[in-house]
């Protein structure tokens, strides 16, 4: 057992060593460690390298707040993390972790020769050179400087954990199990509330854990710990520990990310490794308590300087003493405590200097009793060590000006600048902030969420002070949902209250140009840098902030905020509350992208949406094509065909015979009620009220600016009810956008609208048998020409299933699409392949019936209309109900640009060279000779081979095109000019015989 | 004013790096300017260099609420291209993408414009065409930007998820090499000392209340927090809060605001060598200098002021960048923030007169306007100085919207940034 470890000491397992490496080097720590605590019990300080000067550093805190001590840790294939908090990370066995942005190794990093030439690095250094010569920066300074910057590596290879994510709903949520959290999720439960207590740490108890010999009620700190945590299971309250409160959103919505498994020796099989939680709470208490604040010294980052109360921790916590002889700096009372607590268990204490001339008679008694060397009203100046710290500066402070240093050997320097309260939650709700001039912190003010704020958190110091208070927030909150609460005091001995002063950089007697004093450990800030960026005419704290990156590092600041305030408004000679604080944002800590993924992962990422007949697709060879959620058979390849020879084959099996196309992702609308064919006249560009029942219409969409948005063939079902159908992807859109008219423009109207895409299956039959087939299986319905034309709906059975039968054609051939109800979907479909199979019935994808389509010159909403294009664009005037008073975007179509000449219109294009197809989104000149920048007359919006045709055929959109049929037009396609003549996009069958065979 | 050089740098560490000067004062209002620029941000200051510099407009005051950048300058994810679809902004985003190559000389401030090339992800068929028809329009506009299949996207950025059975596979990326990236503050940071080097008065913490317009109509001046300024000329560019002040001179513009996120996670050493944008999932990446991943995703649902976007959106952000990046799971979030954009009805700026004699305004640049920083302020300056617009802002004017000659990119291809 390592000397630096104390037996009997700690909430560790002295019985359960924990073997683990650390570069490489094998180590044991015990069974309740964090890795940081197993390293010091090992004697190691030196973790880590710094960002910019490649400092050696050490272990500063023992929370989530370290700047220093991330190392990458791993275990095993997938599982390397990079910028892990060795202060947060639990020991388990077999743990391989690895220091970061050294090379080659932690103690000789070559990396340092910048330390050597800081000065030059100075704040924003980087903004001031690197630009010449012009365009050196990309190519040569900027890889440098990117290679030289980062921390950790990132991960190479896929993760193989889960991540899961949860909603909740609670009465109160306490956020952090410190004395003043634990007390007020007690009153809240005690009063019936229903209670959450989150926590970051594995265990409840906060600052006690590290305080064992308060007596609280009688009981030692340990002992109330324990009992509580029993009278919390007993309340019913749900402590959740390795939870961290990322952020705080509006109306109470807490975003939680739980550790699960980060802390065990081997991963479970299929257990999440994090999960985010969304806790929606009536009242929140933040019991956050408050960090501990750095000394801004020469030196003050040297391994081995770390916070005093990290030191009582370690101590009290996991048992560990981080070194023999602890030189103590502080201007709080705080440190005092830990300096006796680390001399009862062995630490010699060679020195506690205090900058304050005026501390607490008993501190002072006891230190005297205890043989320790005061220095009252002193500063420290320096450090002296490499790799690890080995004496103190201190010099006397008099009239304010600084006397001769003195030298103080030891092996760590254990320091307190004060305490702030932490409030980044608070302020993520932005809640405001007022400065505490006493206290030298920002506590809370003016409140915008249902918010308690306890303890520590408000400035309040001392356990009793915490307990009752904590109590009160959680009576308040039990309050203010309607309970009657009581907030029960607390007898509390052997507390440590305490108070004192706060600094910017400690007073010194070196040339302050030259002082390394850092501010911000992990970006190298330090306090010169910030009264540089001041002298720069930065002025307010966010400009300090960005110029110097203070604040900006891994630990947000935490340590930082306000020792960069102090001496930023010292250097600017103004209060601090007038230069300002940097606004916090989430997350509280950092966390992983997986726990935001949560499910949302691999074929998770977003839902895949399968029609009925998508299982029929698969078994017979479909291959997909995603559109929006959506996945459709793109085509049906037989044996070896590609997808040109497939579609060749699916097209004439349509036009010489009979398809088979799962139409079932169309949107569908089912609009209702009294006022629905008045609704369909405001909404869509035709006119509806003489369309009779039984009969179809195909309609058209306009946004309010008068552009296409969306189109469908919509049938009258009865007077007061159509069926609508919109485009695959559309259709959420257009619902929204008809709710959004009848809500807040016609709320009049007597109207319900249900989507009913996912209600029907839609399977269409199309080509010249496509009666022959259906006719033997239709019930209920005469589907001659004569009695079901073109253009025509009606209800009836088909293969006994009840349907909605549509007779219509988008692809230019006799056509009808059966809506069955979507659970028989399959079964439909199975039917018209039997029944089809005498008449060689193919089933056809996506891809066959975009090339139908543009046979007979169809537009589709989005490939061939782009939301710039108005009817007349498309040649679709006719569709517009010139009568009608107003329908949405009628206005706009007035509009003097989209009634001007020259507007791109929808029209054929056929190259010269049959066999050339043109790309889709080719652009289109007149001159193919001109020179850059050309002259564009239009764009090729749909391009095919047409096996009908035996050619490739295209539609394209170009300025004046319908009064330019039969002109040449050329299409540079980046390696020639392609010629194209202008033609009619009605390829096939212009007189539409067939589809009213 | 001091010029940066590495000589500067060296000499000022010798001497304590006590010498610096002040990068712009801190300019107390005087009683009126020539022209007023309303916003600080790289627009607003940018107009101010360019008036001092090519106009010789010096008697110039840029008037900011805040502080100077704090705006949506010092807030966006600072991807910078020029492949832009329609003539109009073709033209418009490069001449900026020009004006971009040359600004750290010119502003002798380092704004680290970094051309490591912008690579959008085609996802579906309607990405593929919608990114070819871009890939053609810019050819023909003499604009770079190229078709890649996903086996060269993957050699362009390694970590990128090419696997046909991603949920939504990668079929393609148009690249634009020229594209990049640049750090933000710098810009604004340069922009404002070299605008104050020529005269320019900044003048932060100053929020304007009104603009002030005379009994012929025209502008008198604005109404301050710290007093009325005159100045027969002001120009607008206080992008998301644009509207409420060319409201107080009685212009309605045609903006929706919304809240725009974006986050970076904790620095890692290079891993990513470019900008990877993809639609279809909402969200992109690129790695800053320092080794932040800077991810960003698209609007926020709803209309709002509040500079504090939702969780939803961002575990959907971060969900897609998992499904495109799967190796960054295990990264962390480092921290997350938003700005309101200003939204037009056809996504694009506006910029140019006002029927207010006077009165000029520029906005409506919403999720993608960092990119047009050196265009736009150069295209406002001369728009001021002249009274008549530059030819390149020419067609983005106000009376589009009444007109309906819209230059609609996000109509064209939905694609944001
Ligand atoms: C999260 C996010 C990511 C983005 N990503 C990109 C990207 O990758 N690429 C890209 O090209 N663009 C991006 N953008 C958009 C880009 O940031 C903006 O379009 C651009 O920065 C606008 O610059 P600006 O100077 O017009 O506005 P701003 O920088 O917002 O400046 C306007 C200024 O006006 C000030 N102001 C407002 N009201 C008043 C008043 N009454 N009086 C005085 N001053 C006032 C504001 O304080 C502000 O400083 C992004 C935006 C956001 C929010």
């Amino acid at each position: 057992m390592s000397r630096f470890r104390v037996t009997g000491k700690g909430r560790v397992d002295h019985h359960a060593p924990v073997r683990f490496t650390f570069d490489g080097k094998s180590f044991f720590g015990l069974r309740g460690d964090t890795l940081a605590s197993a390293l010091l019990a090992n004697g190691v300080h030196l973790v880590g390298r710094s960002f910019k000067y490649h400092r050696p550093r050490g272990i500063v805190t023992a929370g989530s707040e370290e700047p220093n001590a991330l190392v990458g840790t791993s275990r095993g294939r997938g599982r390397f993390e990079p910028n892990t908090r060795a202060t947060l990370q639990e020991l388990r066995s077999g743990l391989v972790a690895e220091s970061q942005n050294r090379l080659p190794s932690l103690k000789f990093d070559v990396g340092a020769i910048n330390d050597a030439l800081s000065p030059l690095f100075s704040a924003g250094f980087y903004y001031k050179t690197f630009m010449w010569p012009k365009g050196f920066w990309d190519k040569v300074y900027e890889p440098v400087i990117r290679a030289a910057a980062g921390l950790g590596r990132a991960p190479e290879t896929t993760d193989p954990d889960r991540y899961a994510s949860r909603h909740a709903h609670t009465d109160v949520l306490v956020i952090g199990a410190g004395p003043a959290g634990i007390a007020a999720a007690l009153a809240a439960a005690k009063a019936g509330a229903k209670v959450v207590l989150a926590e970051e740490t594995a265990e409840i108890g906060g600052a006690l854990l590290s305080d064992p010999e308060v007596v609280i009620d009688g009981a030692k700190a340990w002992n109330w710990i324990a009992a509580r945590a029993a009278d919390l299971a007993e309340s019913g309250v749900r402590v959740m520990t390795r939870t961290t409160a990322i952020g705080y959103y509006h109306q109470n919505m807490i975003g939680l990310a739980e550790r699960l498994t980060d802390h065990l020796d081997s991963v479970p099989e299929n257990a999440p490794r994090e999960r985010l939680w969304r806790i929606r709470a009536r009242h929140v208490v933040l019991a956050q308590g408050a960090i501990e604040k750095p000394l801004v010294f020469h030196g003050n980052d040297r391994p081995g300087v770390m916070l005093a109360g990290a030191a009582q921790t370690y101590l009290h916590r996991f048992g560990v003493r981080v070194g023999d002889s602890a030189a103590v700096v502080t201007s709080h009372d705080s440190a005092w405590h830990a300096a006796f607590d680390l001399q009862d268990a062995g630490t010699g204490i060679a020195v506690i200097v205090d900058t304050r001339t005026d501390v607490r008679e008993d501190l002072v008694a006891e230190a005297e009793r205890r043989g320790i060397r005061l220095r009252l009203g002193h500063t420290a100046t320096g450090t002296d060590g490499r790799l690890r710290v080995s004496a103190l500066r201190i010099n006397p402070l008099r009239d304010g000006s600084v006397g001769n240093g003195t030298k103080v050997f030891c092996d760590c320097v254990l320091m307190c600048g004060g305490w702030t309260p932490s409030l980044h939650l608070f302020s993520h709700t932005k809640g405001t902030l007022k400065w505490d001039a006493e206290n030298t912190a920002f506590l809370p003010d003016r409140k915008s969420e249902a918010v308690e704020i306890a303890g520590a958190g408000r400035g309040l110091w001392g356990y009793g002070a915490a307990l009752d208070d904590g109590a009160k927030a959680g009576a308040l909150a039990a309050e203010a949902l309607g309970l009657s609460a009581a907030a029960p005091t607390h007898d509390v001995r052997q507390d440590r209250p305490g108070t004192g002063t706060a600094h910017e950089e400690l007073p010194t007697d070196h040339d302050r140009g030259h002082t390394r004093a850092f501010v911000d450990f992990q970006n190298d800030v330090t306090a010169k840098d910030i009264r540089l960026a001041v002298r720069e005419g930065m002025r307010s704290i966010e400009h300090v902030k960005r110029y110097t990156t203070t604040g900006m590092a891994t630990d947000q600041g935490k340590l930082s905020n306000i020792n960069g305030l102090l001496i930023a408004s010292n250097a600017l000679g103004k209060e601090p509350p007038k230069v300002g604080l940097t606004t916090f944002r989430p997350p509280y800590t950092p966390t992983t992208f997986g726990t935001f993924a949560g499910y949302h992962r691999g074929a998770h990422f977003e839902v895949t949406r399968k029609t009925p007949i998508d299982s029929w697709a698969a078994e017979n060879g479909a291959v997909w094509e995603p559109v929006g959620q959506w996945r459709r058979a793109r085509y049906f390849p037989q044996g070896s065909e590609d997808m040109d020879d497939a579609v060749a084959r699916e097209c004439r099996a349509v036009r010489e015979g009979v398809g088979l196309f799962d139409a079932s992702t169309l949107g569908k609308i089912e609009v209702t009620g009294p006022d629905a064919a008045e609704f369909m006249n405001r909404m869509y560009t035709n006119p509806w009220t003489k369309l009779a029942p039984g009969k179809l219409r195909y309609g058209v969409l306009l946004g309010e600016d008068g552009f296409i948005r969306d189109d469908g063939v919509i049938g009258r079902i009865s007077d007061h009810r159509f069926h609508v159908t919109t485009t695959t992807g559309g259709a959420a859109r257009v619902l929204n956008m008809m709710e959004d008219y009848l809500q807040t423009e016609w709320p009049d109207l007597d109207v319900w609208l249900t989507s009913t895409t996912e209600q029907w299956a839609v399977a269409a039959l199309n080509g010249p048998k496509a009666r022959t087939v259906l006719d033997g299986l239709v019930e209920g319905l005469d589907i001659s020409n004569e009695a079901f034309p073109m253009m025509s709906v009606a209800d009836c059975t088909v293969a006994g299933i009840p349907a909605r039968l549509f007779r219509l054609s988008f692809t230019g051939e006799l056509g009808y699409e059966i809506n069955v109800p979507a659970r028989h979907g399959r079964a439909l479909w199975e039917a018209l392949m039997e029944a089809g199979k005498a008449h060689g019935i193919t089933p056809y994808g996506t891809e066959t019936m975009h090339v139908l389509r543009a046979e007979k010159g169809f537009i589709i909403v989005g490939q061939d209309t782009d939301g710039t294009v108005t009817p007349d664009d498309a040649g679709l005037d006719w569709a517009i109900g010139k009568a009608k008073p107003d329908f949405v975007g009628k206005r706009s179509l007035a509009r003097p640009d989209l009634v001007a000449q020259g507007r791109r219109q929808l029209v054929g294009l056929l190259t010269q060279d049959g066999k050339v197809r043109l790309d889709e989104g080719a652009q289109i000149v007149d001159d193919p000779n001109q020179p850059t920048p050309m002259k564009m007359i239009g764009h090729v919006t749909s391009s095919y081979h047409s096996a009908t045709l035996g050619r490739s055929i295209a539609m394209a959109v170009i300025e004046n095109g319908r009064a330019r049929m039969g002109e040449t037009v050329h299409v540079p396609t980046g390696k020639g000019v392609e010629a194209a003549v202008i033609a009619s996009a009605v390829f096939y069958d212009p007189e539409g015989g067939r589809a009213k065979l | 004013m001091t010029r940066f050089s590495a000589l500067s740098l060296v000499r000022n560490a010798l001497s304590g790096n006590r010498d610096w000067d002040q990068q712009w004062p801190d300019a107390q209002p005087k009683t009126e300017y020539d022209v007023i620029i309303v916003g600080a941000g790289g627009h607003g200051l940018g107009a101010a260099y360019y008036l001092a510099k090519e106009h010789g407009i010096t008697n110039v005051a840029v008037i900011e609420k805040g502080w100077l950048g704090g705006g949506n300058t010092g807030r966006n994810t600072t991807i910078i291209r020029s492949n832009y679809l329609y003539d109009e902004s073709a033209r418009l985003y490069d001449h900026a993408l020009d004006l971009w190559e040359g600004l750290s000389q010119e502003l002798n401030y380092n704004v680290m414009f970094s051309q490591r090339g912008v690579l959008m992800l085609a996802h579906n068929v309607h990405d593929v065409q919608s990114f070819q028809r871009h890939v053609y329009a810019n050819r023909l506009n003499g604009v770079d930007n190229q078709w890649l299949t996903p086996r060269q996207a993957k050699e362009f950025c390694p970590i990128l998820n090419i696997s046909p059975d991603a949920r939504y596979p990668v079929m393609g990326a148009a690249l634009q090499k020229r594209a990049g990236t640049a750090r933000h503050d710098a810009v604004a940071w340069g922009y404002a000392r070299a605008a104050a080097a020529r005269g320019v008065d900044i003048i932060q913490n100053c929020p304007v209340t009104a603009i002030r317009r005379g009994a012929n109509g025209a502008v008198e001046g604005v109404e301050t927090a710290r007093g009325f300024i005159r100045a027969k000329k002001v120009a607008v560019s206080a992008a998301g809060h644009t509207s409420v002040i060319m409201e107080t001179a009685g212009v309605r513009l045609p903006l929706e605001s919304y809240p725009l996120q974006a986050l970076v996670s904790e620095p890692v050493k290079p891993c990513m060598p470019c900008v990877v944008m993809s639609n279809a999932v909402h969200a992109y990446m690129s790695q800053s200098d320092k080794g932040e991943l800077v991810i960003g995703s698209g609007t926020d649902q709803y209309t709002s002021y509040s500079q504090r976007g939702g969780l939803p959106l961002i575990e959907h952000t971060l969900a897609a960048i998992c499904e495109i990046f799967p190796t960054v799971t295990r990264m962390r979030m480092l921290r997350k923030w938003g700005g309101i954009v200003d939204v037009t009805p056809d996504r694009s700026a506006i910029l140019g007169k006002t029927p207010v004699p006077g009165l000029y305004v520029n906005c409506g640049w919403g999720t993608g306007g960092f990119k047009a920083t050196p265009g736009a302020g150069h295209v406002l300056a001369w728009t001021v100085a002249k009274d008549e617009p530059h030819p390149i802002n020419a067609p983005f004017t106000l009376e589009r919207f009444t007109t309906g000659r819209l230059i609609d990119e996000a109509a064209a291809a939905a694609v944001a940034h």
